[in-house]
């Protein structure tokens, strides 16, 4: 038996955790519906229900278990099904509103935060079953309350669906205007993805890909103070290669946590540990943000010049540090940069030093993409498409997830901030481009798949 | 519980300096019949710091009610108390 303790380690633990926000962001529970399609919606919904429960019914429980046995917060507990779509196509006149509904009151029943896998890929075309979803994606996420919505609209080997990417600005619209009495908040819980990826354990873009096993426990962890404290501890004077070198070390320290509570959590429940996110993920709390990163690296506001570069570094450190932590690594994995999420963001949106642009340039190299943006209400669908349509081209050019989660906020214009609450933080109104992109956008097919030799 | 590394814990008490602290904590590990396996304790600026490896393998309550009955404790005795597997240290420092 090992009878040895180091203390110094162990107070730098407790200080991670008390004093630098470290914590488990999500244990999320993949979980196949492939066994529920049938050709009655409210059968499909009663088996999804059904299945649901069976399999997450002691998910939260263990969790907060685990939680006081290590003494780590675990933030949220959250289950990603099998694209509804796909499950829902089979149903005679399917009606996607009543299994949102079904899966909204499963998801109360087991006690998650979240629920995650309304959902749809597109990426090369629509069935009729995919048409019909995204006419009800509104509706559903009006409805309900845990449930998040994702669609995959493009990927590096198919190209960027266009007609998609026109009708999910119009989903994104719609979402928030039927939710304008609560900042329309629905918008926040859907996203758009170019490359998604099948076992992402965050939301709102968690689903269980249909290349994936019945059940898994994946896991995301957090720890963006973690990495600023201990680049402020470093000279002004140290070096990026000094600089990288810290952020490897505290990525390990995160991600072994991550891997230890993961496997842990996966064995009570007695289904297999999937993948573990290497993430650096921010809460609206001080000392819990990826822009004060930036400000320890020596930039006054995140959105300086030199910004893209610091993610960039980061984003790489975080990855090289992590990759050693684990046996399984997937999902998003690297440094993600919502800006209602992240009080540092918030701040230097306030004060006009990050603007979209900026952001955009950023999501080249961040770990997904634009994120938790508010923008005025009156923004035209087409201008939103426009917003999408750029943000596709980097993912499906650079072969990255790249993703937008924007909320025009009915009612409010630049200068106010939208409030969502929680985990979910406030926003500022940012400002867009005011010129149209109406004819560009409406041009709507396919853009072809990109050649990915010739690179320049 | 069964006899492996898994039972192992740490109990990290900080705090003002004042009479009593290892004996009251000590006392309620022995109620619980949590053995002790090493203690470190020192000063680190003008804080009392004590860390305990401990071993509850014999333990005949739950891991939560010892846990709450310890962090019961943490209030009389108005001083900070962690309790925590010792596996979460060996895995965030070592590779």
């Amino acid at each position: 038996m090992n009878t040895n303790f180091n203390q110094k380690q162990i107070l730098e633990t407790i200080r991670m955790i008390k004093i630098h926000h470290l914590d488990i962001r999500t244990t999320t529970l993949s979980l196949s519906l492939r066994d529920c399609c049938s050709n009655d919606t409210k059968k499909t919904a009663a088996k999804i229900y059904d299945k649901i429960i069976k399999y997450a019914s002691n998910l939260v429980k263990f969790a907060n278990e685990i939680e006081n046995e290590y003494s780590i917060p675990i933030v949220n507990k959250r289950i990603a099904l099998t694209p509804i779509s796909l499950i829902g196509e089979s149903c005679d006149d399917v009606d996607y509103v009543y299994i949102a509904k079904a899966i909204d009151k499963a998801g109360s029943e087991v006690g998650v935060d979240f629920i995650g896998g309304f959902s749809a890929l597109v990426d090369k075309g629509f069935t009729k079953g995919d048409l019909r979803f995204f006419e009800q994606i509104p509706e559903a996420l009006a409805q309900t309350n845990k449930l998040c919505s994702s669609v995959n609209l493009g990927t590096s080997k198919a190209g960027v669906n266009m007609d998609a990417v026109l009708k999910t600005a119009d989903v994104i619209k719609k979402t928030a205007e039927l939710t304008k009495d609560n900042d329309s908040i629905g918008a926040a819980k859907f996203v758009c993805f170019c490359n998604a990826v099948t076992d992402n354990p965050f939301m709102a873009g968690a689903f269980c890909g249909i290349n994936e096993a019945e059940c898994a426990l994946n896991i995301g962890v957090s720890g963006p103070g973690v990495v600023s404290s201990a680049i402020e501890q470093l000279d002004k004077t140290a070096d990026f290669g000094e600089v990288a070198n810290i952020i490897k070390k505290m990525a390990f320290k995160i991600t072994t946590t991550g891997e230890l509570i993961g496997r842990r959590l996966a064995k009570k429940l007695n289904i297999p540990f999937g993948v573990i996110d290497l993430s650096l993920a921010p809460t609206p709390l001080r000392g819990d943000s990826v822009a004060e990163i930036f400000k320890a690296m020596g930039l006054e506001h995140a959105g300086a010049h030199g910004t893209t570069m610091a993610l960039a570094m980061l984003n790489d450190a975080v990855k090289k540090g992590g990759i050693m932590a684990s046996s399984y690594v997937g999902g998003l994995s690297g440094a993600f940069i919502p800006v209602s999420e992240d009080a540092g963001m918030i701040e230097a949106a306030k004060i006009g030093s990050l603007t979209i642009d900026k952001l955009e340039a950023m999501t080249s190299v961040c770990s997904v993409g634009l994120d938790m943006i508010a923008i005025s209400g009156d923004t035209p669908n087409s201008t939103i498409a426009g917003i999408i349509a750029d943000e596709m081209a980097i993912g499906m050019i650079n072969k990255k997830t790249t993703a937008v989660r924007i909320i025009p906020v009915i009612g409010k214009k630049e200068g106010e901030v939208a409030e969502f609450g929680g985990l979910l933080g406030s926003a500022p109104i940012m400002k867009v481009n005011s010129y149209s992109s109406e004819v560009f956008v409406n041009r709507g097919g396919r853009v072809p798949a990109p050649l990915h030799s010739l690179n320049n | 519980m069964e006899n492996n590394e898994n039972n192992q814990i740490i109990i990290t008490v900080t705090g003002k300096d004042k009479v009593g602290i290892v004996s009251s904590v000590s006392n309620s590990l022995a109620e619980h019949k949590v053995n002790i396996e090493d203690i470190k304790q020192t000063i680190m600026q003008d804080n009392f710091v004590m860390i305990m490896l401990c071993n509850i393998e014999k333990m005949e309550v739950s891991f939560k009610e010892f846990k709450d009955d310890i962090l019961k404790l943490s209030d009389e005795l108005g001083m900070e108390i962690w309790v925590q597997k010792k596996e979460i240290f060996d895995k965030m420092h070592t590779i």
